[in-house]
């Protein structure tokens, strides 16, 4: 699974990096950011759909079957 | 008001909607999803999240122009940076205008101020020794935002009371003639451009030095924009912050279950925080009308109101399972009690902070607290609602490491 964030959409709620730092930050406008190429982690595809599902502008795209 | 009024003719400066508007915009939901009245010279209430997040998201059509709902709208030559950059401002003015303010206001430069503000937390809470009830919202939450935004914006820290009469005259006064709310109102504004001045003879790191030294497109700002932006830092920075942390105290006082698993499960805190935010968003929005046009069955006019309630998108339950609950671990939650779109509010990373430290410390300190008197309990009318007199019965732990 991968995670990504259209950035069009993203308004900086900070919902991702609040819930999954491991998965994302933030730049220095508060804006989120996808942590190295959104590869999540083995045992971590849970937090990655809570984000998804957090996210108030539905801004986090999750690609399932990607390792 | 009955029933059918709160379809055609509603006022969100009814006591009825002060103390509960729940029951009114679930009801409108289900009957009139866009309830409409002639008062403030016309005024749309949608209630379905789904028309709240569109409205939102559509600047084509709706204007922030002016963003509180009044008899008065602002001339048309202040678009499009409006009274109060940016949350007056439209696109494109309005990206420039909010890039300069959003580093002052990530989650990191509001970690920054989270030891202080726990300080003054417990400090606050020093002050109650002795006592068995205290107004959680007058004399505990109301301090928090306004000597934060105080610090931030670099004034004297023993004015903040005075932004109290400066915020209950912009949100709470609506209803007063217009002429004596520009006199007040520039009560506000001189007191601004004397800390505009005060800061140009003697910069200094805040927001204030940031803000006269600023440029957009190579210019430094116009004065009006400077104050503009002060004032809705103040403004918006105060009410609803404090609004946020009284409902959040109302709440466990009336739940003792959930009291008492936050004391028990601090780490519980930032979940349950959201879930506060949902279910007691303290703000409603507003948009004018751009155009006559027919949007979704209504026939809106030319500088119609539209009073974006975020609390009621938030109770819709067509978004949310079990909307009208407060589920203090609800895991999924896409609220919107930041709004949606480009105008999220900019102070949201703080809010969350002033949150967490305001009931961190609260719960820590006085793990046992009741409603002293139900009936005493006072909400704020208008656009930020939250209690304005919150008489707590405390018990406070033993002793205080």
């Amino acid at each position: 699974m991968k995670v990504k964030i259209d950035s069009k959409s993203c308004q900086g709620h900070g919902r991702c990096y609040d819930l999954a730092p491991g998965l994302f930050g933030d730049d220095e406008e508060g804006y989120g950011r996808v942590l190295g190429d959104g590869t999540v982690p083995p045992g971590q595809e849970q937090n990655a759909r809570l984000t998804a599902a957090n996210c108030p502008e539905q801004a986090i795209e999750l690609v399932e079957g990607l390792r | 008001m009955t029933s059918d009024r709160w379809a055609t003719d509603f006022s969100h400066l009814d006591p009825e909607w002060a103390s509960d508007p729940y029951p009114i915009q679930d009801d409108l939901r289900e009957r009139c999803p866009i309830a409409h009245t002639q008062r403030f010279g016309g005024a749309w209430l949608p209630t379905l999240y789904e028309d709240i997040a569109e409205i939102a998201y559509d600047t084509e059509h709706f204007s922030s122009r002016a963003i509180i709902v009044s008899d008065f709208r602002p001339p048309r030559d202040l678009a499009p940076a409006g009274g109060s950059p940016p949350i007056t401002s439209d696109p494109p003015f309005h990206r420039d205008a909010r890039k300069l303010l959003l580093p002052a206001f990530t989650k990191a430069a509001a970690s920054k101020q989270e030891p202080a503000t726990m300080e003054l937390c417990h400090s606050l809470i020093d002050a109650f020794e002795g006592q068995d009830i205290v107004d959680a919202a007058r004399d505990y939450a109301q301090h928090i935002p306004m000597r934060v935004i105080a610090g931030i914006l670099g004034f004297p820290p023993e004015d903040a009371p005075r932004f109290r009469e400066f915020v209950k005259n912009t949100l709470e006064g609506v209803s007063r003639p217009r002429e004596e709310r520009l006199t007040r109102m520039s009560a506000l504004f001189h007191y601004l451009r004397a800390q505009v001045q005060d800061h140009l003879s003697t910069p200094r790191e805040d927001l204030t030095t940031y803000l006269v030294n600023a440029e957009l497109d190579g210019r430094k700002l116009d004065p009006p924009h400077v104050v503009g932006t002060m004032a809705l830092l103040l403004i918006a920075g105060i009410d609803t912050t404090w609004s946020a942390i009284g409902a959040s105290l109302w709440h466990l006082a009336k739940n003792p279950e959930d009291r008492r698993r936050l004391v028990g499960d601090p780490g519980l805190l930032p979940t349950a925080i959201e879930e506060f935010l949902r279910a007691y968003a303290p703000v409603t929005m507003a948009r004018l009308v751009k155009q006559d046009m027919h949007w979704h069955g209504a026939a809106m006019k030319a500088d119609d109101w539209i009073l974006l309630s975020y609390p009621a998108a938030n109770r819709d339950p067509a978004q949310f399972d079990r909307a009208d609950e407060v589920i203090i671990d609800r895991a999924v939650n896409r609220h919107a009690a930041f709004g949606l779109g480009i105008h999220r509010c900019l102070g949201s990373h703080l809010a969350r902070m002033e949150l967490q430290a305001a009931l961190g410390a609260w719960l820590a300190r006085y793990p046992e607290f009741t409603l002293a008197d139900p009936a005493a309990v006072t909400w704020a009318a208008g656009q930020v609602r939250g209690p304005r007199s919150l008489p707590l019965r405390v018990t406070p732990t033993m002793t205080v490491p």
